[in-house]
């Protein structure tokens, strides 16, 4: 005596997963610096883009800060287009090579993916990525650009804000300077990812593509020293300037031992390894120094870098210490699975409080406190509380320092008129991304603090328009 | 690219060279330095400078050979050049001020670097005393610079070769006990060298200043290489220096962080050494 006729359930396909990415074996790799993951072939871009509905009112596109036209773009991939969907997604984004390796897409386009309410969502970021090599490596055209407006533009930073604003201001018509502090362009794409999660080459290329587009590079320039804002504008010509010089100032913690000479910040560490080769020491000059027993402070993406690259180097152990739990860490889930699976150790819920030093003020261990979770704080994370009694010291012989950035203090010193905050970052309008001085605009770490590359490039963006606004109002 | 149109060389292991910069000569002030990565496998380090002329458009360093980057900036010649040469960085001397009598104090190859620092703050109407000291005679540089541009001119020698007999503290010494009016002492050269400088003045309260050499990377605040304990707080000496209040500064820790590499610099001067076939 059923109460009715069991309806006949309609049959769901299970949901359905992205198509894996090839990767190398995390044994092998912990030991080398080519890249981790290795990138699609044709065959399985083509699999995965097909999956994607073409949403009428796509959703992913409004999840993507430099709106890359992510239908479209993949639209053309199942038809096998790749140089037609590169040059899609160029037209709003100059950098898609690296979007396409170091975007936290899961928070981002592929958050909003609508195909991912019920399955992982799309892989839009590995697609991108394949395309963009795709074209790179096929010689991609150069697209067709408006005449010249026939106004200078100089740009501070060559790092990703830098190049986004100069990629889309060439792109509408104006001569672009940017201005790089380093020897090298590419800010933290190149000093601060490591070779393994962003090659170089694909750093060096995207800039060249730019190059080629008309932008000026200028490299050694450290705007602030060598000419001011105020000389760029006055007596260089420069219509409008757009500063994206970072957030260059390393933080360390405020306890004993920080200035104990195998304690570096990971800007150091990681810019003797990526900018200046010291895994090629004595081929290359700049040497680097590794433990054998490393412990890296921090949670975020720069942390688990700068613990990868410490393996790579040889050392036999590498430690995070965090002083959360492991659901707050700020790093992507990606490089956190990937620095386990070389083997990384993390340590939850534990503060440093003393970095111990021999004689010679060498690292002979960090004195740590036990932590325990309290009431969320301003960032709406629950505060670490530190445990009573429970110290304990961790033999470590090296410690790397990946707590953050504070935006460096050259530009805003030599630019009166700038209003900075008590952190020292430049505040501007939220809008158009103008700074207090007329026609001087700025945008990624050096206003927000250290963030993402992703979020510093839709600052460039914004910035672009927004000196585009100001010299053409009224 | 940056030309090097000139070079002098001081004595067997200090070398002077003039390298084509306009941009940087147009802005330099003394006390600064210029970060430098001769080549594509170089390194970047810090130099600073010796001296600069706007019109000509030249910036000079001089230095002296102490690892594998000295000996090979040191070999080079007119004509040659260098890839990368950025600056001017930190903060110029405070030479626009009349502080009364300064006392400009050069150690080995620091005096290079007092000469452009003494001659400005002799230049803003300051009475100069200059000291030169060396471990002996043949190291002794810029004799005839400091002395043109000096009141009064002393000079010291380790091993008595040339001028007192003793250190460049000797000198000073001498001087404060001698109840001189002193107002400002600017030290360069060896750290132990401005630590005891700093420690000779303090007693007498003499504000003391001293240009420090950290080990630097990038040279321009972001990597925090060089940073050196100044009266308890944490300093980047490339963006909060390099001249520091001689009285605060943690010399000895200094001297320990650049110590932090000397294996892997032995490393590198067997390399240059077996390349150049020189003597280490």
């Amino acid at each position: 005596m059923a109460d009715g006729e069991a309806k006949p359930k309609k049959e769901r396909k299970p949901p359905t997963k992205k198509i894996a990415m090839p990767e190398q074996d995390a044994k092998k790799r912990s030991h080398n610096f080519d890249e981790v993951a290795l990138g699609y072939t044709a065959e399985q871009a083509i699999e995965e883009a097909k999956k994607c509905m073409q949403c009428r009112n796509p959703k992913c596109i409004s999840g993507c800060p430099v709106e890359v036209p992510i239908k479209e773009f993949v639209g053309l991939v199942v038809e096998g287009k790749f140089m037609e969907a590169a040059a899609k997604i160029k037209e709003t984004n100059s950098l898609p090579a690296i979007c396409g390796r170091v975007c936290p897409q899961e928070t981002q386009c592929e958050a909003s993916c609508i195909y991912g309410i019920r399955n992982e969502p799309i892989a839009i970021g590995r697609l991108e990525r394949f395309v963009s090599d795709y074209a790179r490596l096929h010689g991609e055209p150069l697209p067709e650009l408006p005449g010249k407006i026939g106004k200078k533009i100089a740009v501070v930073g060559a790092g990703p804000a830098g190049l986004t604003c100069a990629g889309d201001l060439i792109n509408m018509g104006y001569d672009v300077t940017i201005f790089e502090a380093f020897h090298k362009p590419g800010g933290v794409l190149i000093y601060g990812i490591p070779e393994f999660r962003l090659p170089k080459d694909v750093v060096m290329a995207e800039v060249q593509f730019l190059e080629k587009l008309g932008v000026e590079v200028k490299l050694n320039h450290v705007i602030g020293k060598i000419r001011t804002i105020a000389e760029l504008m006055e007596e260089d010509g420069y219509a409008s300037v757009f500063i994206g010089s970072g957030a260059g100032a390393p933080n360390f913690m405020r306890i004993e031992g920080m200035n104990l000479i195998n304690v570096f910040s990971a800007n150091e560490f990681l810019t003797r390894v990526n900018l200046m080769k010291a895994y090629e020491f004595p081929k290359y000059d700049t040497p680097v120094k590794i433990g054998k027993r490393v412990a890296v402070i921090g949670g975020g993406n720069v942390a688990m870098d700068a613990a990868r690259t410490s393996l790579r180097l040889g050392a036999n152990e590498v430690k995070i210490v965090y002083r959360r739990a492991r659901e707050q860490l700020p790093a992507r889930i990606e490089e956190v699975h990937h620095a386990e699976e070389e083997g990384v150790n993390f340590n939850f819920l534990v503060n440093p409080i003393e970095v111990l030093g021999d004689e010679k003020g060498r690292v002979i261990g960090m004195k740590c406190i036990r932590m325990e979770l309290g009431e969320p704080d301003d960032s709406g994370r629950q505060r670490p509380l530190p445990i009573a009694g429970s110290e304990f010291v961790l033999d470590v012989d090296m410690v790397i320092v990946a707590i953050g950035n504070s935006p460096n203090p050259i530009i805003p010193e030599s630019t009166p008129g700038l209003k900075v905050s008590k952190w020292g970052t430049i505040e501007i309008d939220e809008e158009t991304g103008m700074t207090d001085v007329p026609g001087v605009f700025a945008g990624g770490d050096i206003v927000t603090g250290a963030a993402t590359v992703i979020s510093a490039m839709g600052a460039g963006k914004r910035a672009a328009r927004g000196i585009h606004n100001f010299l053409n109002r009224e | 690219m940056y030309e090097i149109v000139d070079k002098k060389i001081l004595n067997e292991v200090t070398k002077m060279l003039v390298v084509q910069a306009p941009e940087v000569a147009r802005v330099c002030k003394p006390g600064q330095f210029i970060m430098i990565r001769i080549n594509e496998t170089g390194e970047r380090f810090p130099l600073t400078v010796a001296d600069f002329n706007r019109e000509k458009g030249t910036v000079t360093l001089t230095f002296q050979e102490v690892g594998k980057s000295t000996k090979l900036l040191g070999s080079m010649n007119v004509g040659d050049k260098i890839q990368d040469f950025i600056g001017p960085l930190g903060r110029p001397s405070p030479t626009d001020k009349v502080y009364g009598t300064v006392v400009a104090v050069g150690g080995g190859c620091g005096s290079a670097i007092v000469y452009p620092v003494a001659r400005a703050f002799k230049e803003a109407g300051n009475k100069l005393i200059v000291i030169n000291g060396a471990r002996t005679m043949d190291l002794l540089i810029y004799r005839k610079e400091l002395e043109k541009i000096s009141d009064e001119f002393y000079e010291t020698t380790d091993d008595g070769t040339c001028g007192t007999h003793g250190f460049v503290t000797t000198v000073l010494g001498d001087l404060i006990k001698q109840g001189r009016k002193i107002d400002l002492v600017f030290a360069v050269g060896p750290v132990p060298m401005m630590k005891f400088v700093a420690k000779t003045t303090e007693e007498a309260k003499i504000h003391t200043m001293v240009s420090l050499n950290s080990i630097m990377v990038d040279g321009t605040g972001m990597c925090g290489a060089c940073r050196v304990t100044v009266d308890g707080q944490m300093k980047f000496t490339c963006v909060d220096g390099p001249e520091f209040d001689g009285h605060k500064v943690d010399f000895n820790e200094l001297m320990e962080r650049l110590n932090a590499y000397v294996d892997q610099e032995a490393i590198a001067n067997e390399e240059w050494a077996k390349t150049h076939g020189g003597a280490k």
